[in-house]
Order: C-alpha cells, then sequence, then structure tokens
C-alpha cells in the first residue's frame, strides 16, 4: 500500500518528499503494514503446517494401504444395533448406521432437553420457595449434581437402573399392561387399522381450530377486555377432533401388548435400559444447571414488579406467570441455550453404556473400517450442525420473547 | 397542662411486651417457613416424606449397613451368593476402596516411586493455597513459581529419568494423579492460549479475527470425546511415520484445546465489558497494543471474569474424566476398571462403592471451587455495591 | 527438552524428505525395546497381575521378539489398547507389534494395512450364559429372543449378526465399547448370554461374581485365528515376528525347553544344531538380521510354545484350556512351524 500511495505522488515533489520518507521509516510501525505482515505470516505458517500435515497423512495412508473417500458408507454394515428410529439390519449400509446414530443421539438430545426444562424450571422456582424445606431440598440437589461428572452421572444411573430394576421373570407389572425390568420399559404398541387417518386429520383440524380460536380470543380481549377460556378449549378441541375421527373410522385401534417370551418380553415398545439410563442421567445434570439459570432470571427481574402486580390485584401464580416470568425469561434464554448445547454434546457419553449414538456407531465403523478421517469429518459436520440447528432455534425463540418496544 | 387534660393518654410506657407466640420461637418459624399456606403444607409433607423415605436408606448403605473391614469379596457377600452376610443385605463395601486406594490415587506408578506424586502435590498445594489467599504476600513471585516454575518441577519429579530419579513412563499413571495432571495443564495453557484467542476475536485483522473465530466455534460446537477422538486417532496420522506422541500428551493436547476455546469466550466476555475510554486512555498514553492489553485491559477484563474463568476450570475438572473413553485411565476410569477387570471384589455392591468414592472426590474438588469462586466474587463485587 | 527437538526434527525431515525411513528394526535397536501392543486386560492372553507386571500368552510373545532381538525378553514395553484403537495404534507406529487376540481376516490383511504374522492361538466364537438364571439352555439355537451382549468393533460383533440371520433367530445386540464393560453389563443381568472368542468366555467366567453359575455352550459359531501382527511394507520386521513365532513351535516339536536349552546346544542333531545357531558358519539368524543364537534366546526367555501355553491358559493357569487345535501338528493340533534350516 505505502508503495502505491508514493508512486501516485510522485508528481508534487517538494511538499510529498518528507511525508514519503517518514513513512519509509514508519513501515516497521505502520499499524497497518505491520498487520497485514502478521497476517501474511500466520497465512504462510499454517499453509506449511498444513500442508506438512497433508502430506504426512497422504502418505501415511498409502503405506497402510487405507482407501479415503466417502465410498466405504455404501459398504454393507454387518452388525446390528441396539435401537434404531428407522428400520435397520446387519443387511444395511454404513451410511444408514451413521443416519441410525444421528437419529439415536437428536432423540436423546430432544427428549433430555425437554425433560431438563421441566424438571429444571421446577427446582429453579424451588430454590426462590418461601417453604424452608422445599429450599433446602432444592439446594441440596443443585449442589449435588452441578459437581459430579456427567460421565460419572451417566454410569451412576445405569448401575441404578440395572441393579434396582427385577430381572426379566420378576418383571414389575404396572398398569395398562406394561412391565418394568432390567431389560427397559415395556409398552403396549399401538396398531393402526383402516381409517387411521381420520384420527391425524382430527388433530390436525384441531389444532388450526385452536390457533384460530386464540386468535380471535386475543383480538377480543384487546377489543373488550373480556377473557375466553382459550387453554380449555384448545384443550376439548385437540382431544375431541381426533376422538371424532377416532369414532367414525370404527376403532381403528388394537394394541400389540407385550408377552413373555422364553428370554425377554416380546412385542410392544421397549424403551431400553440404556436409553433410559442415558435421558435420566442427562435430563437430571442439565436440569442442576438450568435450575440455577432459572433462578438467576427470576432474581434479575426487580422487585418492583412483584410488587406492581400484587398492587393490581393478580394472584402470586397469575403474577409469576403472566408478569415475572416472561421477563425472566429474557434473562433466561442466552445461558438456556449454551445448556441445551452441552446436553446435545453430553450425549456422546453413551458410548460408556452402550447406547448407539452417533459416536458408539462412528467408532465402530471407524474401526470396522480404518476410515479415521471420513468418520471425524461425520462427526464434526453432525454435531455443528446439531448445535448450529439448537442456536438458530433459540435465537429464534429469543427473538420472540425479547421485549418489543411498542 | 394538655398531659393532664387528655385523661386517657397514658402517663407512662406500655412495659413491651414479648411477641405473639405465632410470631416467635420454633412454631413461628416452622409455620412460617413449612405451612404457610395450604400448598406449603402439601409440599412440605411431600418433601419430607421424600426425605423420610430416602435418607435412612441412603445412611444404611453409607455408614450402618456398610462393610468396614475385610480381604476380599466375601467380605461383602450374603449368604446365598456364598459370603456371610444377611440374605438381602445391602451396603458399601468400603475394603474394597481401602485395597485399592493406592490406585486410585496413583494408577499403576511403581509403589517404590509414590513418594514422588506426593512431594508433587505438597508443593502444589504450598503454593496453590498463598496464591488463592488474598492476603498473603508476594503475589507475584507465587504465581510466577505456580505457572512457570512448578510445571517444570512436577515434569521432573513424576516423569523422572534424571539425577537417579528412575524413569516412570506414563502408561503407568493414573487414578487422581493423572485426573489433577490433566486439569493443571488445562487450565495452564487453556488460561494464556484462551487470552490469546479472545483478543484474536476482537483483532482488527480479518484473517486473524476469522482464524479465531472458526477455532472457537468449530471446538465449541463439538463434544469433547471427539476432540479426544481426533487427538488420539487423526494426530498420528498428521505426522511422519514413526513418530508417535505419548497418550497422555494427546490428551493433554486434547483438553487444553477445548478447554482453550471455552476459555476464549469467558476471556471475550470481560474484554467487551471494559469501557471505551480504558483502550482510548492507553492509546493516549502512547502505549503499544500488547502493551495496553497486558497493562491496562487485561488486568482489568480477567478480574471481572474471575468467577467465569473457575466455573471453566470446574467444567475443565469434571471433562477430564472422558480421557477414559479413549482408554485412560484417570481417576473414575481406575475405579472402572478395578470394578469389572478383577475377580477379588467382584461383588453386586463393588461398582456402588467404586462410585459413590469417585463421586465424592469429584464433588468435593468442583464444590471447593465453586465455593471459592463465589468467595471471589463477593470480594471483587464490594465496590460496585451499597 | 529431547521431546521437543524429536518433534523439530521430525517437523523439519517432514517438510524436506517427505517420510521418515520405514525400518522398524532399526528403530526398535535404537530405541532399545520393543513396544507391543496388548489387550487391556484379558486373563490368560493380557492383563497386569497383583504387582502389575503383564501376563499372558500374547504378552509372552511379545517377550519373546524382545529375546529374538536383544537376547534379552524383559526388553519390551506394552502399551494396553481398546479394541477400537488397536489398528491406529499399529498404522502410527506408536506400536511396533500388535499382539491383542486380533483376529486374522482379509480386510485387516489388506484394507486396514496389516501383516498377520502367525495364529498363535486357534478361536473360535463362542457363548455363555447363566445356567442359574436359565435353566435348560444348553445350545446356542436356542438363544432366539435372547439379548446378547459384546463388544463393538470386533469380528465378534459381525459374527454374531451373520449367525442369527443365517439361523433366522430374533436378538437385541447390547454392544459395549469395552470389554470390561461388556462384563459388568452381563454380571448385572442386562443379557442372557455374553459371547467373545471362546477363550475369552473361560477367562470373562472368572470375572464374573458368581463364576460358577455360568456355563459355555458347546457350539463354536467361528473361525477366530489369533495372532500377532505388524504394519504392511516392512517384511525385514515382518520375517523376524513370523519365524519368532515359527522358532517357539520347532522349540516344542524339538523338545527344547527353558530348562534344557543349554544342554540341548551341545546336541549332536544337525537340526537342532542349525535350529540353536551352533551349526558352524550357520547364517540363519544374521540373515534375519538378528544374532545366531537368537532361538536360544527366544526359549531362554520365554520358553517354547507349549510352555506358554500351559503357563497363561493350559493346565498351569486358572483358565485350565485343553490344547485342541492348539496342540502341534504331530499331536493332532494345527500348529505347525515352518521347518528352520
Amino acid at each position: 500500500m505505502p508503495v502505491r500511495l508514493s508512486k501516485g505522488n510522485n508528481m508534487a515533489t517538494q511538499e510529498v518528499l518528507p511525508a514519503e520518507r517518514s513513512e519509509r521509516v514508519s513501515l516497521l510501525h505502520d499499524p497497518r503494514a505491520r498487520s497485514i505482515f502478521f497476517q501474511v505470516l500466520i497465512i504462510a505458517v499454517l499453509a506449511l503446517g498444513g500442508w506438512w500435515i497433508v502430506d504426512n497423512t497422504i502418505e501415511n495412508l498409502r503405506r497402510s494401504n487405507i482407501q479415503t473417500g466417502f465410498g466405504f458408507l455404501n459398504g454393507r454394515a454387518g452388525f446390528d444395533i441396539l435401537t434404531s428410529l428407522i428400520p435397520y439390519s446387519s443387511d444395511s449400509t454404513f451410511g444408514r448406521a451413521i443416519v441410525v446414530g444421528v437419529l439415536n443421539t437428536a432423540l436423546v438430545a430432544v427428549t433430555g432437553i425437554i425433560a431438563a426444562t421441566i424438571i429444571g424450571f421446577l427446582v429453579g422456582i424451588g430454590r426462590l420457595s418461601k417453604n424452608w424445606l422445599i429450599r433446602k431440598l432444592a439446594t441440596v440437589y443443585v449442589e449435588l449434581f452441578r459437581n459430579i461428572p456427567p460421565l460419572l452421572v451417566i454410569l451412576f444411573w445405569y448401575q441404578g437402573v440395572l441393579s434396582l430394576l427385577p430381572a426379566v421373570r420378576e418383571s414389575y407389572s404396572l398398569p395398562l399392561g406394561s412391565f418394568l425390568n432390567n431389560r427397559g420399559f415395556y409398552l403396549p404398541r399401538p396398531v393402526w387399522g383402516e381409517g387411521a387417518w381420520l384420527v391425524l386429520a382430527g388433530l390436525a383440524l384441531g389444532i388450526v381450530f385452536s390457533l384460530l380460536v386464540s386468535r380471535w380470543a386475543r383480538a377480543r380481549q384487546m377489543e373488550t377486555g373480556q377473557q375466553f377460556p382459550v387453554f380449555l378449549t384448545s384443550l376439548a378441541l385437540i382431544v375431541g377432533m381426533p376422538l371424532l375421527g377416532f369414532i367414525f373410522a370404527g376403532f381403528p385401534l388394537t394394541f400389540d401388548m407385550p408377552q413373555k417370551g422364553t428370554f425377554n418380553l416380546t412385542g410392544g415398545a421397549n424403551i431400553k435400559p440404556e436409553f433410559l439410563s442415558l435421558f435420566l442421567a442427562l435430563s437430571f445434570y442439565t436440569a442442576a444447571f438450568i435450575a440455577e439459570i432459572v433462578r438467576a432470571g427470576i432474581m434479575g427481574v426487580p422487585r418492583g414488579q412483584t410488587e406492581a402486580y400484587s398492587a393490581l390485584g393478580l394472584s402470586p401464580s397469575q403474577g409469576l406467570r403472566l408478569v415475572v416470568i416472561p421477563q425472566a425469561m429474557r434473562i433466561i434464554i442466552p445461558p438456556l441455550t449454551s445448556q441445551y448445547l452441552n446436553l446435545t454434546k453430553n450425549s456422546s457419553l453413551a458410548v460408556a453404556i452402550g447406547y448407539p449414538d452417533l459416536y458408539a456407531i462412528g467408532g465402530t465403523i471407524l474401526n470396522q473400517t480404518g476410515q479415521a478421517i471420513e468418520v471425524v469429518v461425520i462427526f464434526m459436520c453432525v454435531y455443528l450442525s446439531l448445535s448450529i440447528l439448537t442456536s438458530l432455534f433459540m435465537n429464534w425463540f429469543n427473538g420472540k420473547m425479547a421485549l418489543k418496544e411498542r | 397542662m394538655q398531659e393532664h387534660d387528655l385523661a386517657w393518654v397514658r402517663t407512662e410506657m406500655a412495659l413491651a411486651q414479648a411477641a405473639p407466640s405465632s410470631a416467635v420461637g420454633p412454631g413461628a418459624w416452622v409455620r412460617r417457613n413449612l405451612f404457610a399456606s395450604p400448598i406449603d403444607s402439601v409440599l412440605t409433607i411431600m418433601a419430607a416424606l421424600v426425605i423420610a423415605y430416602f435418607l435412612p436408606q441412603v445412611l444404611n448403605w453409607l455408614f450402618f449397613n456398610a462393610v468396614w473391614s475385610g480381604a476380599d469379596r466375601t467380605a461383602c457377600l450374603t449368604t446365598d451368593q456364598g459370603g456371610q452376610l444377611p440374605s438381602g443385605w445391602t451396603g458399601a463395601c468400603w475394603p474394597f476402596v481401602e485395597a485399592r486406594f493406592g490406585q486410585f490415587m496413583f494408577g499403576r506408578y511403581p509403589i517404590d516411586e509414590r513418594w514422588r506424586p506426593i512431594l508433587t502435590g505438597v508443593i502444589f498445594v504450598a503454593l496453590l493455597v498463598p496464591l488463592l489467599t488474598p492476603s498473603a504476600p508476594f503475589k507475584r513471585l507465587n504465581a510466577i513459581l505456580f505457572f512457570a516454575v512448578f510445571p517444570f518441577v512436577a515434569f521432573f519429579l513424576l516423569v523422572g529419568g534424571y539425577l537417579g530419579l528412575p524413569y516412570v513412563e506414563t502408561p503407568l499413571w493414573g487414578g487422581l494423579m493423572v485426573t489433577l495432571v490433566i486439569s493443571y495443564v488445562g487450565i495452564v495453557v487453556s488460561l494464556p492460549l484462551g487470552v490469546l484467542l479472545a483478543l484474536g476475536r476482537r483483532s482488527k485483522m480479518p484473517i486473524i479475527k476469522m482464524l479465531s473465530v472458526i477455532f472457537i466455534e468449530a471446538i465449541r460446537g463439538v463434544p469433547l470425546v471427539t476432540v479426544l477422538f481426533m487427538a488420539s486417532f487423526m494426530l498420528p496420522l498428521f505426522v511422519p511415520p514413526g513418530m508417535s506422541f505419548d497418550k497422555l500428551l494427546r490428551a493433554l493436547i486434547g483438553v487444553a484445546l477445548f478447554a482453550s476455546a471455552y476459555m476464549a469466550e469467558v476471556v471475550r466476555g470481560g474484554l467487551q465489558a471494559i469501557p471505551k475510554g480504558q483502550y482510548e486512555g492507553a492509546d493516549s498514553l502512547g502505549l503499544g497494543y500488547w502493551q495496553k492489553m497486558f497493562f491496562i485491559v487485561m488486568p482489568q477484563a480477567l478480574k471481572l471474569v474471575i468467577p467465569g474463568i473457575v466455573n471453566t476450570f470446574i467444567g475443565l475438572f469434571k471433562d477430564t474424566t472422558l480421557v477414559l473413553i479413549i482408554s485412560m485411565f484417570d481417576l473414575l476410569g481406575v475405579v472402572k476398571q478395578s470394578i469389572s477387570g478383577d475377580p477379588t471384589w467382584a461383588t453386586p455392591q463393588t461398582a456402588k462403592t467404586g462410585y459413590v468414592f469417585a463421586a465424592a472426590i469429584f464433588w468435593i474438588f468442583c464444590f471447593g471451587m465453586s465455593r471459592y469462586s463465589m468467595f471471589m466474587e463477593r470480594r471483587l463485587d464490594t465496590s460496585h455495591r451499597k | 527438552m529431547n521431546k521437543v527437538k524429536v518433534i523439530l526434527g521430525a517437523a523439519v525431515l517432514g517438510l524436506f524428505a517427505g517420510a521418515a525411513s520405514a525400518d522398524t528394526l532399526d528403530d526398535v535397536k535404537k530405541k532399545g525395546f520393543v513396544q507391543c501392543g496388548v489387550n487391556t486386560g484379558l486373563a490368560g492372553f493380557s492383563a497386569p497381575n497383583d504387582k502389575g507386571e503383564w501376563t499372558g500368552l500374547d504378552v509372552d510373545f511379545c517377550r519373546a521378539v524382545a529375546a529374538a532381538v536383544f537376547g534379552d525378553a524383559t526388553k519390551v514395553k506394552f502399551t494396553p489398547l481398546s479394541a477400537k484403537d488397536r489398528f491406529t495404534a499399529l498404522q502410527s507406529g506408536e506400536v511396533d507389534i500388535l499382539s491383542r487376540n486380533t483376529t486374522w481376516t482379509i480386510n485387516r490383511d489388506t484394507a486396514l494395512g496389516l501383516n498377520f504374522a502367525g495364529v498363535t492361538y486357534y478361536d473360535g466364537q463362542g457363548f455363555m450364559v447363566n445356567s442359574k438364571k436359565l435353566p435348560g439352555i444348553t445350545s446356542t439355537l436356542q438363544l432366539s429372543g435372547a439379548a446378547i451382549c459384546v463388544q463393538s468393533g470386533t469380528t465378534t460383533e459381525l459374527n454374531l449378526a451373520d449367525y442369527f440371520k443365517a439361523n433366522k433367530m430374533e436378538y437385541t445386540p447390547v454392544v459395549f465399547e469395552k470389554f470390561e464393560e461388556a462384563n459388568a453389563a452381563y454380571d448385572a443381568g442386562r443379557c442372557d448370554a455374553y459371547t467373545t472368542d471362546q477363550s475369552g468366555l473361560y477367562a470373562v467366567r472368572l470375572q464374573m461374581s458368581a463364576p460358577d453359575d455360568h456355563v459355555v455352550l458347546p457350539e463354536i459359531i467361528s473361525k477366530e485365528p489369533l495372532g500377532p501382527a505388524v504394519r504392511q511394507g516392512d517384511d525385514k520386521w515382518f520375517d523376524i515376528v513370523k519365524w519368532t513365532y515359527y522358532a517357539l513351535l520347532n522349540a516344542e516339536e524339538a523338545g527344547v525347553t527353558q530348562a534344557n536349552v543349554e544342554e540341548m546346544k551341545s546336541s549332536e542333531n544337525p537340526d537342532m544344531r542349525r535350529m540353536l545357531g551352533v551349526e558352524a558358519d550357520t547364517k540363519i539368524g544374521t540373515d534375519l538380521g538378528l544374532t545366531n543364537d537368537w532361538v536360544v534366546n527366544i526359549v531362554k526367555g520365554v520358553g517354547n510354545y507349549g510352555e506358554i501355553f500351559e503357563r497363561n491358559v493350559g493346565t498351569g493357569s486358572p483358565l485350565k484350556v485343553s490344547r485342541g487345535a492348539n496342540a502341534l501338528w504331530t499331536k493332532g493340533g494345527l500348529q505347525y512351524g515352518m521347518p528352520i534350516r
């Protein structure tokens, strides 16, 4: 840059010369020149290092005769997986096994996030309760779980689930034909018959109608100040419409009940103990952090707000719901997002208890094929996209909750 | 005078009466704190029932029913499992922890050499305690000793191979010792690296900024296990054939990189909180970039984020357990190994006992750190509060 | 400091030369020890004992290689490896030999870039069940519907899938990354059956809280030839490891034991004299890149194959495995040492 400057100014002789000189002297101290120099240096170092790494890697792969590329994903996997959300057998491809892993990770992350949020909010509010016993219990809970490594929590739950639940033959019989034993939680699996689409259609209609009702109710409240029991109406619509469809279609539902087989219960839906303990561990662990965030959020709402809603005649529960929580949410959401991300990332600890998440299945594939680099690339892409998706959703939610200045 | 006219006005003060019994004493406390409203009462009763159900079980298991001495697993087996204890007994099997205590602390570090990690630990505590005590003198010297001199002393003591100290290879290391080594190195490396990354992220140089952002976000977006996985499976591919890294070194690199990314974000928070005037003030004094950062900005910024830094340390400390997944034996790894790989102590209670022991150790460390962070927070906060 | 120098040196080398030398024997001699990858803990094959010393068949094989190279069976260091990181460790040069009950398959021989030097133990995959909880199970074919604990990333996991598919049986795979985790889950009753190599089953059984309750089912569903492996592309080192294995077998066949090897040196038998390197102007050892008394060193250091077997997994051990397929070919087994001449 300095060179071009001086060239352009060649015409004007006398005045520019000193400037030119001073510029040349200060080239070492010119922040712009230095910044360009450092950046070029860093790029050069990185490029050299990168080239060295790539060169070594290619050499190493060639020496150990490992093919590169993602072609291996079309190969037959050959191994079975404990639980899968999509049909999978040992004849499926490695690619499909990866998808099974991604879905299993997503399943435990989503259910874990929901459970952790519920427990976290309850405990967080409990820590601020006027009730001494509840307050102390919540504190003990938070301090206990927050200060123990998540891996230990997971192992502990797994050990607990396996050792506290009875063997298959002594299963706990629960209502509605479900069973609980150390092979998991067995539920009757609904089998839909002909005409089941009517139920789905009813559900869809119910949701649409309740949205319309809530819109109408809000408009009416704005105009007349009269309230309408939106919640109850929506509940009736969402439950009632599918029920109507169900009756019209002639009760197209049978249940596949769990039966005692030689070894395990057969039939029905089975929630595996691996999933159960991972889910419980992640939710309980993360809930301790969420509780602290919720507590900080509620305490961040000025006391005047509480006094104000009391003055308006709102009951404490109404006040909490309509005044305090909406304001606390603005403080809560950003750190909550990072807890959700942590939970998703911690789900990779599943490998220690044999739950087939992405990390566990990826490890198995690496072992069968030796494709270390490709597997790591897949890990990175999937976890980064899960993180980005969660962040995007939470940012959208944050935007909705943000203060709307009118 | 007026006082006499108003006959209904008392001439002397009424004697102070004790507060009504409904407002003082244990009864009032109970009413106010436990049974303030019907819902409160229900909650209290439910909570009390939960406690009454679980607490005796936990205490019984931990202390009253626990086995405290024995030579092998038969001490912790019930009659139908081949031992002496009554059928249906459950309780902790503490002799297992006692028998393995040395391993839990030092792994397979040679028994004759165990004074070395102990000495290292003593030096560590001797340097750490005054560093953490605000009133202790010689902070600067202390910090230099702790962060710059101690690593070399510890390396020399633990690895050995010089001056007649036998060489102890890292695969023999294990237990709490490895947990502490990884945490210490992670902390010592991640703090400066995190500061550099945070500065890089706020730098005006586009390429440096971009590289810092990519590094921080990529690391923060993936689980530590994948970073460790990379360190253990990819690193060997990146270097020329025949050159190999120590497994512990690989774990250290992975953990340190991971912690730096988190540290960078904490430090960035502090940097953002420093008013612009401070930067301008430094500029007007003619300080260069590094002088400005290290004499003016960083001391203020780091002070602001001490709680965040300590929280990152706590996270790092807990995360060291994940090296278990790449077959290294930290405290949890050793506990887990002695639970399942060893018939001498295989009983139904061994696993629970081992996990409870490990959890207790981790809990003490993490709780201690979080309390210290709260203490510092209060100390540093005094100037801003009424 | 030294480490830094090595790294810097390697960096410079890497920049200019592209690749370092690939001569494992030279590297090993320079280091002064053989780095050997073993199992993290499989009784009879490789497990640390009470004093923290490694013992087992796979471990002793590495000691034999060290004895062949250095004349000293103690010049060996062990790296415990999980099923998952074993191949990377070998490929990257972290270990010189992988002696970790690893099954010889074509995929591993070709796609993973390994060379198997021989079969130190002929094994097959079997199943174990808890006879107390499941009385009446006497055959693998009765296991339809069972939950089965297995270690991930092993041939065992693949065989299991194939076997149940071929026999049209259902099962629930409960897959663990580590052997110890699978053991613990099986012991806790998570699975009905446990599957691994049959030798491993005997070892696992000893680690159960009630070993006598567990029975190993008679069927063997696969061929599991376990042996040491080295990297591809270094024939000299491959030869040394391969011939160490044959030397162990030949020593047993010729009746050379740890106790009598010195006496045998004065034997008149030319075959024996050639093997022990006492024949005049023999070049067998030096051709391998070793000394001529390499077989003597091996046998002195660890004994012959039969001695290693009996000590670690055979009658002299808690496992009490019979020789079976691992007997010498002269005794009806499969172990056949190529002639040393």
